[in-house]
């Protein structure tokens, strides 16, 4: 009986408040359809979310009464899900998606800057192993190469601070390199991240 | 003489929503009902 009911006497009898009717109606047209949609995007998730769509789209619009094609329901929901493939494709240009499953990976060219915990964690660790062995330093050599490398200054600054030549606080620097070196190397120090 | 023959495509059978999709189209139309106020229209979904 439901089979020989034309769509638009189904249509009418949703409106009314038939809620079978749009039961039948999607029986009958789902495979087309699905078919119509799976055709343009290929991909079984989206055609279902499509599909859905589509649908809500027919029911609400079915319900506020702006249906007014009676006597071509099925050319009009193609319609609404061809409206809604493009607004997909559309989507998608502005906002692509990558995927790993291509010889490509976006991950190879991407990369965090960042270091990870354990790195952080070396890193301190080499910086206060290396202000230690600065202590150990003889108290000239260590002014400079605290004014040098920690408080950036130049060597002309350090020699007006200090009140030496140039020459004597480049000496004190060279000398303060040499003998942590020499530390660290005697005892075997690792100081790499 | 070779014999063709067309094997129905199994994957074009299956071009079928899921039974899940369907039933939350029809449960979505059972609750979505749409007042009219004037000349508005209010959609409301009573669960």
């Amino acid at each position: 009986m439901e089979q020989i009911l034309q769509d638009s006497v189904l249509v009418s009898n949703y409106i009314k408040g038939d809620e079978c009717a749009l039961g039948v109606l999607i029986e009958r047209h789902k495979q087309r359809i699905y078919s119509f949609i799976y055709s343009k995007v290929l991909n079984r998730d989206i055609t279902e979310d499509i599909f859905q769509d589509t649908f809500i789209k027919v029911i609400r619009t079915l319900k506020k009464g702006n249906y007014n094609e009676e006597g071509k329901f099925l050319p009009w929901v193609m319609r609404i899900s061809h409206n809604l493939v493009i607004d997909h494709f559309r989507k998608n240009n502005r906002m692509p998606k990558y995927d790993n499953n291509g010889d490509f990976n976006i991950f190879s060219v991407l990369s965090d800057t960042d270091l990870n915990a354990e790195k952080k964690i070396i890193k301190n660790q080499v910086e206060r192993d290396v202000r230690r062995l600065v202590d150990e330093l003889p108290s000239d050599q260590k002014e400079v190469l605290l004014m040098r490398m920690y408080q950036d200054l130049s060597f002309k600054e350090i020699s007006e601070k200090t009140g030496v030549s140039i020459n004597t606080a480049l000496g004190r620097m060279r000398y303060a390199l040499i003998n942590l070196r020499k530390v660290i190397d005697k005892h075997n120090i690792v100081l790499t991240n | 003489m070779a014999k063709n023959y067309t094997k129905s495509s199994s994957e074009m059978k299956k071009m079928l929503p899921k039974k899940e999709t369907i039933s939350f189209l029809l449960n979505y139309s059972k609750a979505l009902s749409v007042i009219n106020y004037k000349r508005m229209k209010f959609e409301t979904l009573l669960n």
